[in-house]
């Protein structure tokens, strides 16, 4: 019967292709689709029927979100929104990367009292939602005059980045040898320099993973700052690109452009440190 | 000279900052919002915030909006996290296979899940858009239907069309566990049965699939307890509408709370929420346990 297995290899493999095929068209179509509709001509994409395909581009969206600035608000607004984001993302990625790690450190490594249970704790505000706690946030914000500003959304997002740096963090502490660390001790290293020249360098690969997680965790974050920031000095790219879409809803191709220009910098972070971010998904975290 | 500091003192040291984080700003809170929930305080009526006690809970838990929230909240769970896993599941088993272009696939797989939430949102807001979408560009040009449809326009259909979204953005997800959890697996477990004659489904069923539980198991609870987090897709694509059809229980709370103003309603479905939670995240702990087991 070798004819009849062969025929079976060669249906496997031809259905893998298809399938490898339909999955690759899948992934991709819509978003394919975001920056076709950012570069057509306005009257193309609203055609019966569609053009798939434009028949000729145009890249003037773009250049009018990164040139125009009095007269154009949404342009303006855009680009302080893009600024406030990257502002806040990072200054999250430093606050928990550093507050999460040590304390990762001594619940992988230390013994201590009620360990067990504090860390238990940490797992359970790392899955609180945040529609949880935003009605009680509201008002603490507010009695600390912190609604509308970078610094109170700075604050906001590193209460869930934190818990979310300690439990993968943890998992990378437990992966290093313990010998190195006692060698270091009786070499005569206290403790402190034993974490800082022995331990963190070797965390080094858990720190990138966690630490761009961290700054996609806040760069995508809507919730929070829907609720907390109106003005232009404090809203961030996720509240301007829903604004894009209310106020602008006829102009689709504006929305678009919007739409590619948020995406870009966490598809291409994504894309350029996929091995890390893997590693940090797949160590226990989620991104929501 | 100094004493050395002592093993549990330098841990406690470490841990301050993330606890002073986590108590202020995620426990303090949980605690004030209880508070607030025996309460009647509106800001439509700033100056009489009297307390009612166990009022606010009996007034939800006896009206239809919260429980009709709730089967949405759970309907949406039980598809999205289906379609996932048998997605998920689909393509993590192809990606493992050798063909040529893999590794290209597995790095394009993960783009969906790196589109920000709301971006995505308004993405498939355009493509179903009932006048111009390129959803109903796509099948009538194919000749599946012969008018536009208005994909976001009744309830129930809207609910599944909000689900495609989600289903389209965290199926990457699932893949990227899956695939690290069937790299898991050795693969002499595969040869032995290959030997013994098992075809393909039934080295799916008694290998794969037992082998996988714990990272399915994981991935379930995880992503059940994110649907409490569903919030940003449906403001974009419908804010909770048409005739509240996709009003999830978040989007039910932050409207609620912030667009009718009756925070302490707000904060007793804010309770109801985490109490949940709590509830999950022990079932979690205990999948946890099996997992470090294996």
């Amino acid at each position: 019967m070798p004819i009849l297995r062969r025929n079976r290899k060669i249906f496997t493999e031809v259905f893998k292709y298809i399938f490898a095929f339909i999955i690759l068209i899948g992934t991709l179509a819509p978003f394919l689709w975001l920056i076709i509709s950012s570069i057509s001509p306005e009257k193309e994409l609203l055609a019966k029927p569609l053009q798939w395909i434009p028949s000729r581009h145009t890249f003037q969206r773009y250049v009018s979100i990164f040139t125009e600035s009095e007269n154009n608000k949404a342009a303006y607004v855009f680009r302080q929104a893009m600024g406030n984001s990257i502002k806040v993302a990072l200054s999250v990625v430093v606050i928990s990367l550093i507050s999460g790690t040590i304390a990762a450190y001594s619940f992988a490594r230390l013994k201590f009292r009620f360990k067990n249970k504090i860390i238990m704790v940490f797992l359970f505000t790392y899955m609180i939602p945040p529609v949880a706690i935003i009605i009680a946030l509201f008002t603490i914000l507010n009695e600390l005059n912190l609604i509308d500003t970078l610094l109170g959304l700075t604050i906001l997002y590193s209460s869930f980045t934190t818990p979310f740096v300690v439990w993968i963090m943890k998992g990378y502490m437990q992966s290093i040898p313990g010998d190195l660390e006692d060698a270091a001790r009786i070499d005569g290293c206290s403790r402190l320099k034993a974490l800082t020249r022995v331990i963190l360098p070797l965390a080094l690969p858990g720190l990138i993973a966690t630490g761009i997680l961290v700054f996609l965790l806040s760069w995508e974050e809507f919730f929070y700052a829907l609720i907390f920031t109106s003005s232009v000095q404090a809203k961030t790219i996720s509240v301007a690109i829903s604004e894009f879409s209310g106020r602008h809803a006829v102009d689709y191709g504006m929305i678009a452009t919007g739409g590619v220009l948020a995406t870009l910098p966490p598809v291409i972070l994504t894309l350029f440190f996929q091995r890390y971010i893997i590693s940090g998904l797949t160590a226990g975290g989620v991104k929501g | 000279m100094r004493r050395p500091l002592s093993e549990e003192n330098f841990a406690f040291i470490l841990i301050t900052p993330a606890v002073i984080i986590i108590f202020s700003i995620v426990l303090y809170p949980i605690l004030k919002t209880l508070y607030m929930s025996f309460f009647n305080i509106d800001l439509t009526n700033p100056f009489s915030r009297p307390f009612v006690g166990l009022g606010n809970y009996l007034e939800i838990l006896c009206g239809p909006t919260f429980w009709n929230a709730m089967v949405r909240t759970v309907y949406f769970a039980v598809v999205s996290i289906s379609m996932e896993f048998i997605l998920g599941i689909s393509i993590a088993l192809l990606l493992n296979e050798d063909f040529y272009g893999r590794w290209l696939l597995r790095s394009l797989i993960i783009i969906p899940w790196a589109i920000p939430t709301i971006v995505n949102g308004s993405l498939w807001r355009w493509i179903f858009n009932p006048q111009y979408g390129a959803l109903n560009a796509l099948l009538t040009q194919i000749g599946l239907i012969d008018s536009y449809q208005s994909w976001l326009g009744s309830p129930f259909l809207a609910l599944n069309m909000v689900i495609v979204a989600d289903v389209w953005k965290m199926t990457p997800l699932v893949v990227i566990m899956i695939l690290a959890g069937l790299q898991t697996i050795p693969h002499e477990l595969y040869e032995s049965a290959g030997v013994d004659g098992a075809n393909v489904l039934k080295r799916f069923f008694h290998i794969t699939l037992p082998m996988l539980k714990p990272t399915i198991l994981i991935v379930l609870i995880l992503r059940t307890m994110e649907t409490f987090k569903v919030f940003d897709i449906i403001y974009i694509m419908t804010s909770g509408g048409p005739a509240n059809g996709t009003q999830l229980i978040t989007y039910y709370t932050y409207r609620e709370a912030f667009s009718y103003l009756h925070l302490s309603k707000g904060a007793t479905l804010a309770f109801l929420i985490s109490l949940t939670i709590l509830g999950l995240s022990i079932i979690y702990v205990k999948a946890l346990g099996t997992k470090t087991e294996y």
